[in-house]
């Protein structure tokens, strides 16, 4: 009987502190600290309405922008396809060594080339074709970015040039000099775009 | 690979030999030192009498009714989340078999997930559920390998120690202040940290887009500090917003290692032989060398499959190479090789990537590594798992020579030997005989997700990660349908304290024995030899139990890979 109360005791306990106080003290430190990463690192407009997250992918389709990793999300039901959509981050779960997954990055290989105007079986980056691990992946590899940077540019009508410093200048390199991989976030290049270019010209 | 590949790799190796060893004399200080006297009014106030020893029984009957409790009060609040607060997306509860597997499953820190985070939990149960579960499921664990270290400690002792005075003391005094204090570094790296719930964008390009955020932060340190695994998110580690940047994704693989590659340490420290807890962390550390080597071999390889495609799978300064469906591009595939063979060895189960994407030969090391489940394993029952393998790998050893086997001291007799098989047993019997089941019934085929060799691992690697209590999937199995949620929710609960109780008993056995001081004949367990001999019996058993199913999933389609068949 001993065990039983110590043991009910002892759970409430663990719950109010694991499950109430510590969040909760983490939170008010965070929000004192790093109210901005706190929040979600948003993206404010000028008339202070949400533009997005710097951390999730937009699904940018006009040519005149970037255009990031192929997505797998779902919608917040799970019960079918939302493709950057934040509400049910998703992989694309398909297997190597699947039809589906030789048909998949065939399919968008052909579509990348197609709207990049690369010449057929022009060799296509791995990640443009490849679904991410979460379906928001912000970032592009600087190969991905710089094969779409001509149709940028010619969308934007300047030179190509100027689009390919941009991506050197907005680009990550690997964290400390040697973690991870150097990469480009779409969003953040793209904004960057629409600063030096108008941004009438990008509509499609 | 690319020079930065093998920078990584070998930075990261160097901080886990660096650091373990002091985080292990770290933790016997923790076990070898009075109350604090905030654990005193602790157990003032909880009425818990923690100076009290407990002999092996009574040891196991209060972990089992305390997880008992845990367990249920997690369920209740899965089960009620629709009329409790801090649900303004009105979220419904979980169906009941699916609250019971979650239950389950974060109390035996497995955090197999047949939810998803974000669509389907309120913050509160975020919080009150799984938050706490977490704490505790790993909590008990480590509690656990310390009565089980006394076993060897202890000479002509009827007592194992106290289960609450264990429990208390790693909870103050390391995980607790571990996680607060990563947490923020997390929050500092762009975790999102806030009671609020979601914010609707309008995009650029004027889509509408819904940012599900929450206490993200504090999950996270905790769910790699305590070798739990379940995400905030469905994409778990993949999704931005539980790792954002390459230093959390290293931090976090580092914190999944920092208390399960010390345990081997730590239990040197305890019974006064430093250098046997090295020999240990050798066989862990080689054993978690070689699956990583494998890994980044097999995702860095170009699948031959997409060669129609015409698309550059290979490593280069302006993109990285390999298998990068289901990865992130800010981790690519070295932080992302380093991140899986850690979330498997310790067991904890994040992903940072799709498993369910991977090459086979790197499926392969995640399904050795959760039959083992010793090396490091998860917080302490998997260095308990360790030194059962070490007992009878002496045992066999005794047997070769015919002299009866001792082992620091201690006779190993026939009730330890009987007790180690036990356990040892529980592994094969579960994932063997449900995967074989599931691939009977109509109900477990009916989730089969991928077609050939790669939906047989699905339903292996699933029951293989529920009796491992790792908790990680290949996602692509349906496992929220009543039969899996059901039968891996007791294959979690069975793979957890099944074999955790025979442990017990043989501590119990063993410290009521006589330690026998060294002589000219007896066996060093402290040598290279013992390392290699340890190494061999743990891949020979794995090997003969496991091998036919290593041979239709991975092998298969590895060998189908390279000679260009697809399925």
């Amino acid at each position: 009987m001993k065990i039983v109360r110590q043991s009910l005791m002892a759970t409430l306990f663990l719950m109010i502190v694991c499950g109430v106080v510590y969040p909760l003290v983490v939170t008010g430190i965070a929000r004192l600290l790093f109210p901005k990463q706190a929040s979600g690192s948003l993206l404010t407009a000028r008339d202070g309405s949400i533009t997005g997250s710097w951390l999730i992918a937009q699904g940018f389709q006009a040519p005149g922008y970037f255009h990031p990793r192929p997505s797998a999300s779902l919608t917040a039901d799970g019960s079918g396809s939302l493709p950057y959509d934040a509400a049910f981050s998703s992989p694309s779960n398909i297997g190597p060594d699947t039809k589906q997954e030789i048909k998949n990055v065939t399919d968008a290989a052909n579509a990348y080339r197609k709207e990049n105007g690369l010449p057929a079986g022009a060799s296509v980056p791995i990640d443009a074709v490849t679904a991410s691990g979460s379906g928001l992946d912000p970032d592009i590899s600087l190969a991905n970015a710089l094969l779409q940077a001509p149709r940028i540019a010619s969308a934007r009508k300047i030179d190509p040039s100027i689009v390919r410093s941009l991506i050197d200048r907005v680009k990550d390199n690997p964290q400390f000099g040697f973690l991870g991989a150097t990469r480009i976030n779409v969003l953040r290049l793209n904004l960057a775009l629409d600063k030096i270019a108008p941004k009438s010209t990008a509509k499609p | 690979m690319i020079a930065n590949d093998w920078i990584q790799i070998l930075v990261s190796l160097g901080l886990i030999v660096l650091i373990s060893p002091l985080v292990g004399r770290y933790l016997a200080w923790i076990y070898q030192s009075p109350h604090l006297s905030l654990e005193k009014g602790i157990y003032r106030l909880l009425g818990l009498d923690a100076d009290r020893e407990m002999g092996w029984k009574e040891y196991a009957a209060v972990l089992v009714v305390s997880n008992g409790f845990f367990f249920v009060a997690g369920y209740l609040v899965l089960w009620a989340q629709g009329v409790l607060p801090l649900n303004p997306r009105h979220l419904p509860p979980l169906s009941p078999e699916v609250a019971f597997n979650t239950a389950a499953s974060f109390v035996t820190n497995t955090n197999w997930q047949a939810y998803a985070g974000e669509a389907q939990l309120s913050n509160l149960s975020q919080m009150l559920a799984i938050t706490f579960l977490m704490f505790v499921g790993a909590n008990t664990g480590l509690a656990s390998l310390v009565a089980i270290i006394r076993g060897f400690v202890r000479e002509g002792s009827a007592t194992i120690g106290n289960f609450w005075s264990d429990f208390f003391r790693f909870f103050l005094r390391a995980f607790l202040p571990a996680c607060a204090l990563m947490a923020l570094i997390h929050v500092e790296q762009g975790s999102p940290q806030t009671l609020s719930t979601s914010v609707t964008a309008k995009t650029i390009e004027g889509a509408s887009q819904t940012l599900i955020v929450g206490p993200v932060a504090s999950l996270e340190s905790l769910k790699q500090l305590g070798t739990n695994g379940g995400g905030f998110y469905n994409a778990n580690g993949a999704h931005p917003y539980e790792n954002p940047t390459p230093l959390t994704n290293t931090l976090e693989f580092l914190e999944m290692g920092v208390f399960t590659f010390s345990l081997p340490f730590f239990f040197g420290r305890m019974i006064g032989r430093p250098r046997q807890g090295q020999v240990f962390f050798a066989v862990v550390f080689a054993l978690y060398v070689a699956g990583l080597g494998l890994i980044e071999y097999s995702e860095k390889t170009p699948n031959p499959l997409l060669a129609p495609a015409a698309v550059t799978q290979k490593t280069s300064p302006l993109q990285d190479g390999g298998n990068m469906e289901g990865k992130e591009t800010r981790f690519g595939i070295t932080q992302t090789s380093l991140f899986s063979n850690t979330t498997i060895a310790a067991t904890t189960g994040a992903v940072d990537g799709a498993m369910d994407s991977m090459n086979p030969l790197a499926v392969l090391v995640y399904l050795v590594h959760m039959f083992l489940n010793e090396e490091p394993g998860g917080k302490g029952v998997g260095f308990a798992g360790l030194l059962k393998e070490a007992i009878l790998a002496i045992f066999l050893a005794g047997l070769m020579v015919g002299r009866t086997p001792e082992f620091l001291g201690k006779k190993i007799e026939s009730r330890e030997i009987k007790l180690a098989a036990l356990s040892l047993l529980v592994t094969p019997i579960l994932v063997l005989w449900l995967t074989g089941l599931s691939l009977l019934l109509p109900a477990g085929k009916s989730s089969i997700d991928n077609p050939g060799p790669h939906g047989f691992m699905e339903v292996l690697y699933a029951f293989a990660s529920g009796n491992a209590n790792n908790g990680s999937a290949m996602a692509g199995l349906n496992v929220s349908t009543p039969y899996y949620a059901i039968a891996i929710g007791l294959e979690m609960l069975f793979g957890r304290f099944l074999p955790l109780l025979p442990l017990l008993a043989l501590a119990g056995s063993l410290a009521r024995k006589k330690t026998l001081s060294e002589n000219a004949g007896t066996f060093r367990t402290d040598t290279p030899l013992f390392v290699l001999l340890l190494l061999g019996f743990m891949v020979l058993f794995a090997a003969l139990t496991f091998f036919p199913p290593l041979i239709l999933g991975p092998i298969l389609e590895h060998l189908s890979i390279v000679h260009n068949i697809a399925f």
